[in-house]
C-alpha cells in the first residue's frame, strides 16, 4: 500500500517571521538565467515551462533555457490565437497559452488501480511508480491562484486526492510577474493578478531595457532562497525594483477584458431563467473546450476496463466536463439534456456556487475559456449581458 | 468460471471497403489474444474455413445497397446472439449514401460501361434500418482499440467505453493545440463523435468528421461560425464538410442540406 498522502503544503509558504528574504529583491542577469534551470535539474526537479510547439506556447519539459519561446509573443481574441515574433529577445513576452499547469498536477488520464484474478479471488494493485518531482517555470499570478483553488478542491475539502498531493507536495514554483496582458486576460477584475504576492518559491520580473536584459527576483520561501543562493546574483537597486513594478502596473492597465463589477453570485442566482441562457445555448457547441482549458475545472470521470482474457481489469480517471451528457446521467435519466442547462451549470458553478463550495470564485481571469472556445464565446460578455438586460417577467402564478 | 466453449465470433461484409475488417486484422499482437478469447468462426477476409452458426457475436461491416443484402442481413440477425455494427457504412450508410440525395441510375451511367448489369437499391442504408442492432461502433474506419474494447466488453458482459462526446475531449486530454483556434483550420472536432483519439488534430489537420455526429451536435452554430469572418468558409465547402462518410447521419445530412448554395 502507498504511504499516507501529505496534507500540508509548507513548501511554498513564505519564510518564517524574522526573515528578511521576503523583502529582499535580487538581480539575475539574462546571461545567468540558464543556470536557474540547471540548478533546479541538479536538485532533482523535472523542469516544466513554456515552449513553442504546433503554433502555440505550451507547457512542456524543458531541457535548457534554449527551449523557452525567446522572441515570441501571442495575439489572442475570442476563439483566436496566433503566434507572432517580437522585436526583442524576451523569454516571457506573451500571455498564457492553451495549456495550464493542471495537466501536471491533475493528469488528464491516470490509472487508479489494477485488478488481477487470482484463483477464486483477485488482487488489487495501486500504481507504485513515484510521482514526478516538478519545478514549474513561468507561473503567472492567475495560475498561482488557480493552483491555490485546486489545492482547496483536492486537498482542503475533507478528502485528499493522492495523485494531486504526490505531485503538489514537492512542487517548486518559479512565478513570472506578467509583462504582457493578452487580449482575453481579465485577472485584474478577478483580483487575481497580474502581480503575484504569494504562493511561489521564486518570482521573476523580466526587464528589457535598451542595453540591458535582466530579471528582478523575489524569494517566496526558504527553498527559493536556497536556489537563488546557488545562482549568480546581487541585491537589486531601488530603480531596478521600480522598473519591475512599472512593468506589472502597465500590464494591469492593458487588460484585454474585464469582468463586470457586480455581485455576480447574487446576479446569477437571481437569473436562472434569464433569456440570455437561451441565446448563448444557440451558439454553444457543448464541446467542453472551455472546461478542459480552464485551470480550475476539476471534474473527472472514472472508467473501468477489462481485457480480453477477463483476468485483468483497470480503473482509470479521466478529465470530464459538465458539457457532456453522461456527466449528468443518473438513475432515471440525464438531468442536463439541453445545452442551455449545461452552459448555465458551468457558469453558475464557476462564478456563483463555487463561493458556497470553496469560499472563492472559480474564475481567475486567465481568459483561456474565451480564447480556446472554438466559436469565441466570451464569459465576460455573457455576464455583462446578464447584468445589462432585464430578466423576463416571471410567469403569473397559477 | 471459464465457459466450456469459447464464444463464436463472425465477421460479415456488406457494401463497404473492407477497412473496418482490416482494423481487426491490424490488431496484430492483440489478434492472438482475440483468437484465444473467442473462436473466429466466420471471417472470410482472414480465412476461408468457416464454422457453421449460430454465432455469439457478429461484427457487421458495410451498408445495405442491394435487395440480396437486405435479405442476407436478416439471416445474420437470425443466427447471431449479438450484432455489433462496425464503421460508418454499417452505422450511417457510408460514403455510398451520397446516392440517397441523387439519382443512383445517373451515377451508374457515368461510372459503368454497362450500367444495365448493375442491380442496386436507390438508397444506401445502415444496418439498423433493417434489423435490431445491439451496439454501433463509429469510425471510418473503426479504431482498433475501440474494436478490442467492444469485444472485451461483450466477453465481460459489460457496457463498452465508447463515449459519444466530441473529439475535442480527446484532443484536450492529449494536450494538443486546437487547430481551429491557433491555425484557423476548420475542424469538425466540436461536432464529431470521439473514438479516434484526435488523430488528425495530432497531425495539425482539422477533423473531417469520420466518426459521425457526437451527442447533441450543434452543427448550425458550428457552420455559422465557420462561415463567418475568422474562417470565412463558403457555403458549398460547408455543405461538403457534412457530406462525406457520414452523409446520411441525420444531423450531418440536415446541416449539409441547409448549407447547399
Amino acid at each position: 500500500m502507498a504511504s499516507p498522502p501529505h496534507t500540508t503544503l509548507e513548501t511554498n509558504a513564505p519564510p518564517g517571521s524574522g526573515s528578511a528574504m521576503e523583502r529582499l529583491q535580487c538581480i539575475l542577469e539574462r546571461e545567468d538565467f540558464p543556470r536557474l534551470i540547471t540548478v533546479l535539474q541538479e536538485q532533482g526537479f523535472e523542469v516544466i515551462g513554456p515552449t513553442v510547439r504546433d503554433g502555440a506556447i505550451v507547457y512542456e519539459r524543458l531541457e535548457t533555457a534554449k527551449d523557452l519561446p525567446e522572441g515570441w509573443t501571442d495575439a489572442q481574441e475570442a476563439g483566436q490565437y496566433r503566434l507572432n515574433k517580437r522585436q526583442d529577445h524576451a523569454l516571457f513576452g506573451y500571455a498564457v497559452g492553451p495549456h495550464s499547469w493542471k495537466q501536471f498536477l491533475f493528469p488528464a488520464n491516470s490509472r487508479l488501480l489494477s485488478l488481477h484474478r487470482d484463483g477464486n479471488g483477485f488482487t488489487v494493485e495501486t500504481p507504485a511508480e513515484p510521482a514526478p518531482r516538478y519545478a514549474f517555470i513561468g507561473v503567472r499570478s492567475c495560475e498561482l491562484r488557480a493552483i491555490a483553488i485546486q489545492d482547496k478542491v483536492f486537498l482542503g475539502s475533507g478528502a485528499v486526492d493522492r495523485t494531486y498531493a504526490e505531485r503538489r507536495e514537492p512542487l517548486f514554483i518559479v512565478a513570472l510577474q506578467c509583462g504582457v496582458a493578452g487580449g482575453t486576460c481579465f485577472c485584474v477584475s478577478m483580483q487575481a493578478g497580474p502581480r503575484a504576492e504569494t504562493g511561489f518559491d521564486l518570482a521573476l520580473t523580466e526587464v528589457l531595457e535598451e542595453t540591458r536584459h535582466y530579471f528582478v527576483v523575489q524569494t517566496g520561501s526558504d527553498r527559493g532562497a536556497q536556489i537563488l543562493a546557488a545562482l549568480p546574483h546581487r541585491a537589486a537597486f531601488p530603480e531596478e525594483i521600480q522598473a519591475a513594478r512599472r512593468i506589472t502596473d502597465h500590464t494591469a492597465r492593458t487588460m484585454g477584458r474585464e469582468m463586470p463589477k457586480a455581485d455576480i453570485p447574487a446576479l446569477l442566482k437571481a437569473n436562472y431563467d434569464h433569456a440570455r441562457w437561451d441565446a448563448v445555448a444557440e451558439r454553444c457547441l457543448t464541446c467542453a473546450n472551455c472546461t478542459l482549458a480552464c485551470p480550475t475545472c476539476f471534474c473527472s470521470t472514472v472508467e473501468d476496463v477489462t481485457d480480453l482474457t477477463g483476468n485483468h481489469a483497470e480503473r482509470w480517471r479521466k478529465w470530464d466536463s459538465c458539457f457532456t451528457l453522461s456527466f449528468s446521467s443518473v438513475a432515471g435519466g440525464i438531468t442536463r439534456a439541453s445545452a442551455k442547462s449545461r452552459y448555465r451549470q458551468w457558469l453558475t458553478h464557476k462564478l456563483a456556487t463555487w463561493h458556497d463550495q470553496f469560499g472563492s470564485s472559480g474564475c481567475v481571469g486567465c481568459g483561456r475559456c474565451i480564447t480556446w472556445c472554438p466559436v469565441g464565446i466570451d464569459i465576460t460578455e455573457e455576464v455583462r449581458a446578464l447584468t445589462q438586460t432585464a430578466p423576463p417577467t416571471p410567469p403569473a402564478p397559477g | 468460471m471459464k465457459p466450456a466453449a469459447k464464444p463464436k465470433l463472425a465477421v460479415w461484409k456488406f457494401a463497404s471497403c473492407d477497412g473496418c475488417q482490416l482494423s481487426l486484422l491490424d490488431c496484430e499482437d492483440e489478434l492472438l489474444a482475440v483468437a484465444d478469447a473467442v473462436q473466429i468462426a466466420h471471417f472470410t477476409e482472414a480465412t476461408r474455413s468457416v464454422v457453421a452458426g449460430p454465432y455469439d457475436l457478429s461484427l457487421v461491416e458495410g451498408s445495405i445497397t442491394t435487395a440480396a443484402d437486405a435479405e442476407r442481413i436478416q439471416e445474420v440477425r437470425r443466427i447471431s446472439r449479438r450484432v455489433v455494427t462496425i464503421g460508418a457504412c454499417a452505422t450511417a450508410g457510408g460514403i455510398q449514401a451520397l446516392r440517397n440525395f441523387r439519382d443512383v441510375r445517373e451515377f451508374t451511367e457515368h461510372v459503368y460501361a454497362h450500367p444495365e448489369f448493375i442491380d442496386t437499391l436507390e438508397k444506401s442504408t445502415p444496418i439498423s434500418a433493417h434489423i435490431r442492432v445491439d451496439f454501433e461502433l463509429h469510425g471510418c474506419p473503426v479504431n482498433k482499440h475501440q474494436l478490442l474494447e467492444v469485444i472485451s466488453a461483450f466477453l465481460a458482459r459489460r457496457k463498452p467505453n465508447t463515449p459519444p462526446h466530441p473529439v475535442c475531449m480527446e484532443c484536450k486530454r492529449r494536450g494538443l493545440v486546437c487547430v481551429m483556434v491557433a491555425h484557423g483550420t476548420p475542424c469538425m472536432g466540436p461536432v464529431t463523435h470521439a473514438g479516434c483519439g484526435a488523430l488528425c488534430p495530432a497531425y495539425q489537420r482539422g477533423c473531417y468528421g469520420c466518426f459521425g455526429p457526437k451527442e447533441t451536435p450543434n452543427t448550425r452554430a458550428f457552420s455559422d461560425y465557420c462561415g463567418g469572418a475568422p474562417l470565412g468558409i463558403d457555403p458549398g465547402t460547408l455543405a461538403r464538410l457534412f457530406s462525406t462518410f457520414n452523409a446520411a447521419a441525420e444531423p450531418f445530412q440536415k446541416e449539409s442540406n441547409a448549407r447547399k448554395p
